[in-house]
């Protein structure tokens, strides 16, 4: 491969998450709208200098991002649309970092929001995407949990990973939603719950999914001597890998497009797995999370039982995990599911993470994953952050 | 006459349905399944097999078309949906599904059967659903077991109640046994001018479960009160009505001929579909199935010596399309049986080529136990289907004088 360029010189800064609600009256544009008052509020710029917007969400129709623009009063020069869920993060921050690094825009604000109304949810499965629409939902396994089901059987099979490993995941992302105000499953969880709740698709239990819910997600990308100027606190970019259907010829998902880039990644990071002070993976399923370890170089997928044994995940851990509780513990605000690591990464890394702050916090690594078009989920990205 | 399908402590299904849209190139396999062929979509440049159905090969981006395929496949997991987000299938959870590995190339998910587990060798149909879209089930191999799952959308007569509506008709004692056979728990079996005797009277009242009702479908009246005493109760509707009378335009009673015949075969049609249609596609949920309609393949080639009747034949078909998207809507099924003409004495100039009425009554049964929308029965219906598809303007030609 080619030598890729670094990303001097660009920063994240402003994590901003719009407190989560089970259900909402609001569209997702009004979320948006809170979103984008909480960026300019953090960084005490004014909205109207967001000189770029990039939005994700699954609930904007009849709307792009272009629409947004004159909703909201901005003049970009840079306006993006990924409506890529899990790994929409990831893609957003990627096109935003080259086009403030390129000078194409200054201040990219990226925003994920999705509302959430009875019905809503089951709604979007019916027609979230053509292969689903023909070959997915009319098997009654719309939306992921079936299909994540089918996944796990056959990636817990492979590896000998079981609920039992699994449930650790579990387990401390709900301890550590103790410290996240807008967490909506705080109830302590043992992993007796973990493992005695009711079966969903087995190996699928409740306590694996996430809950659907309203909420937004947003942080800023703008060059670093921009941060400065604003006293903004911020965090390096240093390292992005993106794969979108990595490997069309597996018979069923037991790796993700990870694999083909993890060499990449450290090697443009310079640094391994093992130099983390904090990772956030992309949790719809902590079966999935412990695929994204193994993908990224933690350990083999046949290590992946004692790998999940050894840890202690929580942000008093050894290898904090999830530190806000992922979404299996705070909620799955749409498209913002995505998001949601990545800006908790940026608050621990800029020492704003509250009572679950991780002490020392420098480098974090966040995983994005996403949209189950048919039998596996397509999209993978990861980045690495280091603290400014 | 007691039923034993249903348990009556047990909360009726709500009228729910799956979801039935599918993108345009999808119903390609909504054709295969209504007549019960297997076919996968298949690059036509470099034949590798796709799924689900693309707009270009990802292989090739060449042009894709279905093409008959192998049925064997082998799962790779399985999982058992316990709370679907889908109202219809949350109704029935828990369900059976799997991922299964095509022997010809491709994954997909699939309608399990409940006995097959990851590694096991499975047979693959393409089945229409209730919302009449095709979707694929998986059998075991070389398995004999039942699939509650498949009763589902399939229509099978064990437990339901059937109408016939004309015992004239030569298929009509024939299909009366078989559907006793198959566990019918009633079949009702319409005898028109029932002042006039029914040829084999005694053979139909031998038949468990058997009773014969009066019912003239050119008759509103007839209809009517037939449907009154029974209508809420009929699960599988088999229209049997006909009357065939050959001949051509010129013959000296064609228009009487063809009046009588567009009485029976479309207004009769009418009749039935206006009393007992709505009551049956509002039981879609409770047992309801299916609706069939017994006709001519003469309903889609028009030779010059049966003018009245393929006409009238035709007109039934026409009708039965439009009642097709009635019953749709209950989830309740019309199969259109296309038949060569019977053993009927007035088709006696066709000669051995004719159906018997033993024949069409076994084809109606696999009709409705593989849940079929299409059915054609006899070796001259599918000669002349295949002709028309072929070559129409020939066959056009070719039925100026002749019959076939």
């Amino acid at each position: 491969m080619r030598r890729r360029r670094d990303y001097a010189g660009v920063v994240l800064a402003a994590p901003v998450t719009v407190p989560y609600r089970r259900f909402s009256t609001r569209p997702a544009q009004w979320w948006i709208g809170q979103a984008l008052a909480g960026l300019a509020e953090a960084a005490g710029i004014s909205h109207h200098a967001f000189d770029g917007l990039s939005v994700a969400s699954f609930s904007l129709a009849p709307d792009s991002a272009i629409g947004l623009t004159q909703h909201f009063g901005l003049s970009p020069r840079h306006v993006d649309f990924v409506p890529f869920g899990g790994v929409a993060a990831l893609v957003s921050l990627r096109r935003a970092a080259r086009a403030v690094q390129a000078g194409d825009a200054d201040i990219v604000a990226c925003i994920a929001a999705d509302g959430s109304a009875p019905g809503s949810f089951r709604q979007g499965l019916e027609s979230f995407s053509r292969f689903s629409e023909d070959a997915i939902y009319p098997y009654g396994a719309g939306g992921p949990n079936v299909s994540f089901a089918l996944i796990a059987q056959a990636f817990m099979a492979a590896t000998g990973v079981t609920r039992g490993h699994l449930a650790r995941l579990a387990v401390s992302q709900r301890a550590n939603a103790r410290g996240t105000p807008w967490a909506l499953m705080k109830k302590p969880m043992t992993e007796e719950d973990y493992l005695t709740a009711r079966p969903i698709a087995p190996p699928i239990h409740l306590l694996d999914c996430v809950m659907p819910c309203a909420g937004a997600e947003a942080f800023l990308v703008l060059r670093e001597e921009d941060a400065q100027a604003q006293s903004l606190a911020f965090v390096r970019l240093s390292a992005t890998i993106e794969r979108h259907n990595g490997f069309p010829t597996d018979p069923v998902m037991l790796r993700g497009g990870w694999q083909r880039d993890v060499a990449d990644l450290w090697a443009m990071a310079g640094a391994a797995p093992t130099d983390m002070d904090l990772v956030q993976t992309y949790d719809d399923y902590p079966v999935i999370s412990a695929m994204q370890f193994a993908d990224l170089g933690f350990c083999t997928g046949a290590e992946l039982p004692e790998f999940l044994a050894a840890h202690d995940f929580t942000y008093g851990g050894d290898l904090p995990h999830n530190t806000s509780g992922g979404q299996l513990s705070t909620g799955q605000a749409g498209c913002a599911g995505g998001h949601l690591g990545l800006v908790e990464a940026i608050r621990q890394l800029t020492g704003t993470a509250g009572p679950r702050q991780v002490p020392r916090a420098r480098r974090a690594l966040v995983s994005g994953f996403g949209m189950i078009n048919f039998d596996r989920g397509l999209g993978s990205g990861a980045v690495v952050l280091e603290a400014g | 006459m007691m039923r034993t399908g249903k348990n009556p402590l047990l909360r009726t299904h709500r009228p729910t349905l799956p979801h039935g849209r599918r993108s345009r190139a999808a119903h390609l396999l909504t054709a295969a399944a209504a007549e019960g062929r297997f076919a996968l979509p298949q690059c036509r440049r470099c034949g590798a097999f796709a799924w689900p159905i693309p707009e270009a090969c990802p292989h090739c981006l060449g042009a894709i078309a279905l093409s008959e395929a192998p049925r064997g496949a082998r799962v790779i997991a399985a999982t058992t949906a316990e709370v679907p987000a889908d109202p219809y299938f949350r109704e029935r959870a828990p369900w059976h599904v799997g991922l299964v590995q095509m022997d010809c190339g491709p994954q997909a998910l699939v309608h399990l059967h409940p006995g097959a587990e990851p590694r096991d060798a499975v047979r693959l149909s393409l089945v229409l659903d209730r919302a009449g879209a095709a979707v694929l089930h998986a059998a075991l191999q070389g398995g004999t077991m039942s699939d509650p799952q498949l009763r589902e959308m399939t229509a099978d007569p064990r437990d339901r109640r059937v109408l016939i509506t004309d015992a004239r008709h030569v298929a009509a004692l024939p299909l009366a046994c078989a559907l006793s056979a198959a566990g019918a728990a009633a079949v009702y079996a319409g005898v028109p001018e029932d002042w006039k005797p029914l040829p084999r009277r005694a053979e139909f009242e031998a038949i468990v479960g058997l009773k014969l009702v009066p019912l003239d479908i050119s008759s509103d009246r007839s209809v009517a009160d037939l449907a009154r005493d029974i209508g809420d109760r009929i699960e599988i509707l088999v229209n049997t009505a006909d009357l065939p009378r050959p001949g051509p335009l010129s013959a000296p009673a064609a228009a009487t001929d063809a009046r009588a015949m567009m009485e029976i075969m479309a207004m009769g049609l009418l009749r039935l579909a206006r009393s007992f249609g709505p009551a049956m596609a509002r039981r879609g949920a409770d047992g309801t199935v299916a609706w069939v309609n017994v006709l001519s393949v003469y309903s889609r080639i028009h030779p010059a010596a049966l003018a009245g009747y393929a006409a009238a034949h035709a007109a039934a078909l026409a009708l039965s399309h439009a009642l097709r998207a009635e019953l749709a809507q209950g989830g309740v099924r019309l199969m259109t049986v296309l038949a060569a003409p019977t053993e009927d004495e007035w088709f006696q100039s066709f000669g051995p080529i004719r159906v018997s009425g033993r024949a069409l009554a076994g084809a109606i049964l696999s009709g409705l136990h593989r849940g079929l929308e299409e059915v054609v029965v006899g070796d001259l219906a599918h000669d002349l289907l295949a002709r028309l598809a072929e070559n129409p303007k020939a066959v056009e030609r070719e039925l100026t004088r002749d019959l076939f």
